[in-house]
């Protein structure tokens, strides 16, 4: 009966924990969605599918997915010179958008979430605030 | 009857008219340009605006902030330069002398700035003098308000006139539907003033209750490109629009271009906009682009050293990443073309005192035009 209790808990607060990361992971999606049309919308449009040739895309982009650190780098410092994104050269430059370290996580929440993109593994304020220059 | 008649008719001619936009929306490749594009400035971000002082040297505004002088092959970095609010489109913008700066030294320069209370940052002009590679007696001839942290639209160039009035633009900052129609509020505004930031006493809203009286024309979204007609002495100016709807506009005092109630563009989800292209009280823009090029600088070529472009105006598209070239018959463009392709997001083009034309792109730096013999 105790240990039906304890994993009753135990399961319960499990639970509890995801389903609250879950929101949080959702509102900084939210927050992001708004980011990216002030910001990002311009170059990379409504679809994240991006100018071929000219301007990346992000939905289904194997360089937003698998390179995160370099991403999020990227967003906070710019970009400028070749990288690889689905087997096309982009040799472009994106300026820093001036970006507060919260509101990068929330865009970044947002194109690793959106157009058939999914990551499940929240980027949070800490983890770009710890993002250097290289 | 008689009425579907009237109606097949007025179809056939709408159908007739919007043929004729698209034919002018054609942009043409060439083959051979009649130049070559030599990269004088090179390792630049941004090369926001640049101008040329009588010595034959040039500041350069760099978007992040750094206001360059190139003198004698060497970039340097101009001391006591403003403080600018480096986010999404804003930073330090435009950089303009006065027609007499020989005499007077006054430099223009037009940035974000986060001069006020509430945070963020909206479009400021300053006028300064340049000493010693520093800005000395910087005088803010305007701020707009309110601050927003929004990334979007700043504008912004500056101009003068034939009769010396001071003329910029304010980009609508994002809130299209509260800005550019409200002549009370700052942005989606073309403004006049006097070269010391006065207001002139014959601007459009002087006399408007609660007006902001420095306002020349209204209802724009960003416009980033202002130029005098030589041939006309008015001023001109390329804007963004939404999705297919980037404009070039003749400005006219206390005018209304429409912005947001009137569009070609639609938005960048694809949804609509509004449903009219154009309403009385309204102005109809000089040309549109379909699709957007994303239209940056503005410049007429009004020199000898390319004969065949002489009255063409030339237009950077940051989007398609050329230098467009467009032909007028009076105030129509009739041919589009092409030039320096696939080199980079063009930001300004100018034609320098010397005649050549200077090309301003981004991540590469400033290009000039060598007409080939």
């Amino acid at each position: 009966m105790k240990l039906l209790l304890i994993t009753y808990i135990l399961s319960i607060s499990l639970l509890a924990l995801f389903l609250f990361q879950d929101k949080e992971l959702e509102e900084s999606i939210q927050r992001g969605g708004d980011i990216y049309s002030d910001f990002c919308i311009n170059c990379h449009m409504a679809n994240g599918e991006g100018v071929e040739k000219t301007f990346p895309p992000l939905a289904k982009s194997d360089f937003l997915m698998n390179k995160r650190e370099e991403s999020i780098r990227g967003i906070k410092y710019g970009q400028q010179g070749p990288i690889l994104v689905n087997g096309l050269t982009y040799d472009n430059i994106m300026p820093p958008m001036g970006l507060e370290d919260g509101e990068i996580a929330d865009v970044m929440n947002y194109i690793l979430n959106s157009w058939g993109n999914k990551s499940d593994s929240m980027v949070t304020e800490e983890e770009v605030s710890m993002n250097v220059h290289k | 009857m008689k009425n579907s008649i009237q109606i097949i008719f007025v179809t056939l001619l709408t159908l007739n008219l919007s043929c004729a936009q698209q034919t002018e929306n054609e942009v043409n490749n060439i083959d051979n340009p009649p130049f070559t594009a030599e990269l004088i400035i090179d390792e630049l971000q941004i090369p926001w605006g640049f101008t040329f002082l009588p010595d034959g040297s040039m500041l350069i505004t760099e978007k992040a902030g750094k206001l360059i002088h190139f003198q004698d092959g060497q970039k340097i970095e101009v001391g006591n330069a403003p403080v600018v609010y480096n986010r999404g489109q804003g930073g330090l913008l435009d950089v303009v002398l006065h027609p007499d700066y020989a005499n007077n030294g006054w430099i223009y320069i037009s940035y974000a700035s986060e001069d006020g209370d509430d945070k963020g940052g909206n479009t400021a002009i300053i006028r300064a003098k340049l000493n010693n590679n520093s800005l000395t007696d910087t005088q803010l001839l305007y701020k707009a308000t309110p601050n927003t942290t929004k990334g979007q639209h700043f504008g912004s160039r500056i101009v003068f006139d034939d009769n010396g009035y001071l003329f910029f633009s304010i980009g609508e900052r994002g809130d299209r539907d509260v800005n550019p129609q409200d002549i009370t509020r700052d942005g989606g505004k073309i403004y006049r003033l006097n070269a010391d930031g006065s207001i002139p006493l014959d601007n459009p809203f002087v006399n408007t209750e609660g007006a902001k009286t420095a306002i020349y024309s209204y209802g724009h979204r960003n416009p980033q490109g202002l130029a005098k007609n030589p041939m006309t002495g008015k001023i001109w100016d390329n804007e963004h629009g939404p999705q297919g709807g980037d404009e070039i506009n003749i400005i006219e005092k206390g005018k209304n271009y429409g912005w947001p109630v009137i569009t070609y563009g639609i938005n960048y989800s694809g949804t609509p906009i509004t449903d009219k292209t154009e309403m009385e009280g309204m102005e109809q823009p000089v040309h549109y682009w379909v699709p957007s090029i994303a239209p940056s600088g503005m410049a007429f070529v009004t020199s000898d050293k390319y004969p065949e472009w002489k009255g063409n105006l030339l237009v950077g598209s940051l989007k398609f990443q050329y230098l467009e070239r467009l032909e007028l018959k009076g105030n129509k463009v009739v041919y589009r073309e092409k030039l320096m392709p696939d080199l980079g997001r063009v930001r300004d083009v100018r034609q320098a005192p010397d005649g050549f034309i200077y090309v301003a792109v981004e991540g590469k730096g400033i290009y000039k035009l060598v007409p080939k013999k």
